[in-house]
């Protein structure tokens, strides 16, 4: 309760439009304060626990964790997950939930290689691989949004259902073959690097950056926790709260769209057996992020830390040569301690 | 009160099925002994292809959601139609036990001669399959054994444990031919809960005992493109100079070569596992060392067998009258060398 109590009354504040690009205007330093004041109060114990694990891991692979190379090879895993989670994080903070993100993204991939559209691609440009993708994602996006905001399909239901039939689909496409990308200049561009830092990890950087700025400093961020934490409240304050509940699908559908040019990029591969299970990385990655299931709170700062714990986790195992059935207990035990650790100390810094 | 007039017509119902089992076996036992007398007069080696009395033949295999298992059910489903004498039913694939054991009860109802079964997972359809045998269905049992040998008339396998034998042998050959001295050598393993990965890799380790070598560093993948290039990754980094690696499959081998090529390394020597169309164009292009197979044909050999098993015939090229109870086919090695006689083989994944 005591956490929902400031977000009523900010609600129609975020419903006056014109708010929004004057605050935005002069954001510099309240920016960077709010950042460090509210979202790393919830987000420290992430960092913390981000911090053990690099520490374990250079104190037991030394050089070959610590190692620049490295690095990049964990950031360029956390990309894929990573994009689709920061999507993740506005359906869940709007209320919502979407369990059919690795079925989107499956799909997208295989419509997004079929021989028609490579066919296409090397007619015109690989550009329009990408927009394929983007394309078949925003539309199985926007299917989720119409059935949960307009139909009162319960989103775990609707997105069930899309998870179903959308990799039923991406597998008639493929005839549960794995489809080779052919353009040379697509895995190039993709795979490649824009000074030392592979693209990918660029695409989620700034997809992250953005997904930040959208939620924290613009109206339509605002509406999301608004629907999300209150809808009813959000409703008698003007806000369209189907239309919202939509965009929400649609933008996710796209997180996936974009997951799945990148997945081809990094397999050389569209097939149906993509992202498998990605669900689960992109739901518990904003939960552990600090995203309320329940929806009405949640952070992007929070989700990205989420991931890189993922995927440094994973890292650090791989390089110590642990086994996967020890790897996926303490993967268990960190989620929990971590979610704990977090816990602790929020309620610490509100009752100071 | 209520538990005990619950739990009698439970256990009414459970001595009703009891005595139901009971009969069915004993029926079903009658036809059986009664045909084995009269098949002798068809033995006779060559003549087994030519059109005998119909069959019918249930097919119930995992999903296809991967190279090597849609190989193995259109190679079923096309050496079934070669036969005119076979009706061939294939359900729908399943990963999900539970279906597959409703579907075999399907067949079971539907009084087919005989079920070539690959199940999801031998031990979940080992009841299931005992109750077809007691029926007087003729299982034949593909890849993934039942835990129980009542469970099915013939077993055919390919040899897990031999493909990791074969893996291990060729590595130490390699260590021997290049004069490596203390080589790092990596495994990238399939799903590892899985009794086939466990024995692929036992089969590894003990190949390299041969040559007093160990797996230096191993990690375990899905059987899938995406996760084969995610622990593909990782292990690169793990080992910043690897000798050998030997991936479990060639499905996954995708997603691992992918992994190769965006870290830009290439000082090893790649094996791979199954034989994919895909690996063998790459053992020609010299991508890749050599690829251990794993024969895709093993459904469409059951259904022979099946079909022999339901027309009382034997192997034609066996003495034995009767079809053998187990088969284990070989894990041939494809290297540059053989790779064009074993290219029709690879199926596309």
């Amino acid at each position: 309760m005591s956490v929902e109590t400031p977000r009523t009354s900010e609600e129609p504040a975020g419903t006056q439009e014109m708010a929004a690009p004057a605050a935005t205007a002069g954001s510099g330093p309240s920016a960077l304060s709010r950042f460090l004041g509210g979202s790393a109060t919830r987000n420290l114990g992430l960092v913390i626990a981000l911090v053990i694990l690099c520490v374990v891991g250079l104190a037991t692979a030394g050089e070959r964790f610590g190692s620049f190379d490295n690095a990049l090879t964990i950031l360029r895993l956390a990309a894929v997950v990573g994009v689709v989670s920061v999507g993740m994080t506005f359906v869940i903070c709007g209320g919502g939930i979407d369990l059919s993100v690795g079925a989107i993204v499956a799909l997208s991939s295989v419509w997004a290689t079929t021989l028609a559209t490579q066919t296409m691609a090397e007619d015109i440009h690989w550009i329009v691989m990408v927009l394929t993708a983007l394309l078949v994602g925003g539309a199985c996006g926007l299917v989720n949004g119409l059935l949960v905001a307009y139909g009162k399909v319960a989103p775990f239901i609707a997105t069930l259902a899309m998870l179903a039939s959308a990799r039923g689909l991406a597998e008639l496409i493929a005839q549960r073959r794995t489809q080779i990308v052919r353009d040379r200049s697509f895995i190039d561009f993709f795979g490649g690097s824009v000074i030392g830092i592979p693209v990918l990890v660029i695409i989620f950087a700034i997809v992250a950056a953005l997904g930040w700025v959208l939620l924290n400093r613009t109206t339509f961020g605002r509406r999301t926790l608004a629907i999300g934490g209150n809808p009813e409240a959000a409703r008698l304050a003007g806000i369209k709260v189907e239309r919202q509940t939509a965009y929400l699908y649609v933008l996710l559908g796209l997180a996936c769209g974009l997951a799945a040019v990148m997945l081809m990029a990094r397999t050389t591969t569209g097939t149906s057996t993509h992202g498998q299970l990605l669900e689960l990385d992109t739901i518990a990655a904003a939960v552990i992020g600090g995203t309320l299931l329940s929806g009405g709170r949640g952070t992007i700062v929070g989700t990205v830390l989420g991931v890189l714990i993922f995927t440094t986790l994973t890292n650090v195992f791989t390089l110590n040569n642990v086994d996967t059935s020890t790897q996926n207990v303490a993967k268990g035990v960190i989620i929990v301690a971590a979610v704990l650790l977090q816990q602790r100390l929020a309620a610490r810094r509100r009752s100071t | 009160m209520i538990r005990r007039t619950i739990s009698r017509p439970v256990r009414a119902a459970a001595a009703l099925g009891v005595v139901a089992l009971v009969a069915a076996g004993c029926t079903s036992n009658t036809p059986e002994a009664a045909d084995t007398t009269s098949s002798d007069s068809q033995r006779a080696g060559s003549s087994n292809d030519d059109p005998g009395d119909k069959v019918t033949i249930g097919f119930s295999g995992p999903a296809a959601d991967h190279g090597w298992l849609g190989a193995i059910n259109s190679a079923a489903q096309a050496e079934a139609k070669k036969f005119s004498d076979v009706e061939f039913k294939a359900a729908e694939g399943t990963n999900d036990a539970s279906q597959q054991i409703a579907q075999v009860e399907t067949f079971i109802n539907d009084k087919v001669d005989a079920i070539v079964l690959l199940p999801t997972d031998g031990a979940a359809l080992t009841e299931v399959a005992t109750k077809a045998m007691n029926a007087g269905i003729i299982v034949v049992n593909v890849d993934r054994e039942f835990s129980t040998p009542f469970a099915a008339r013939t077993t055919i396998l390919g040899d897990n444990y031999g493909m990791g034998v074969s893996a291990g042998t060729y590595a130490c050959k390699l260590v021997k031919d290049k004069n490596l001295t203390n080589p790092v050598i990596a495994e990238i393993a399939g799903i590892d809960a899985l009794p086939l990965t466990q024995d692929r890799s036992k089969g590894f380790a003990d190949a390299l005992k041969g040559c007093n070598q160990t797996v230096d560093n191993r990690v375990a993948a899905e059987f899938t493109v995406e996760s084969g290039e995610k622990v593909a990754s990782n292990l690169l980094q793990a080992a910043p100079k690897i000798d050998i690696i030997w991936n479990h499959d060639d499905d996954q081998g995708v997603g691992v070569m992918a992994a190769f090529d965006n870290a830009k390394r290439n000082e090893f020597a790649f094996i791979g596992g199954a034989g994919s169309a895909n690996a063998m164009r790459w053992i020609k292009e010299g991508k890749m060392e050599a690829t251990v197979l794993y024969p895709p044909t093993q459904a469409a050999d059951g259904v022979r067998l099946a079909r022999l098993l339901a027309q009382d015939k034997s192997m034609s090229d066996l003495v034995q009258v009767a079809v053998p109870r187990r088969i284990v086919l070989d894990a041939p090695v494809v290297t540059k060398d053989n790779v064009e006689e074993y290219l029709p083989l690879g199926f596309e994944s």
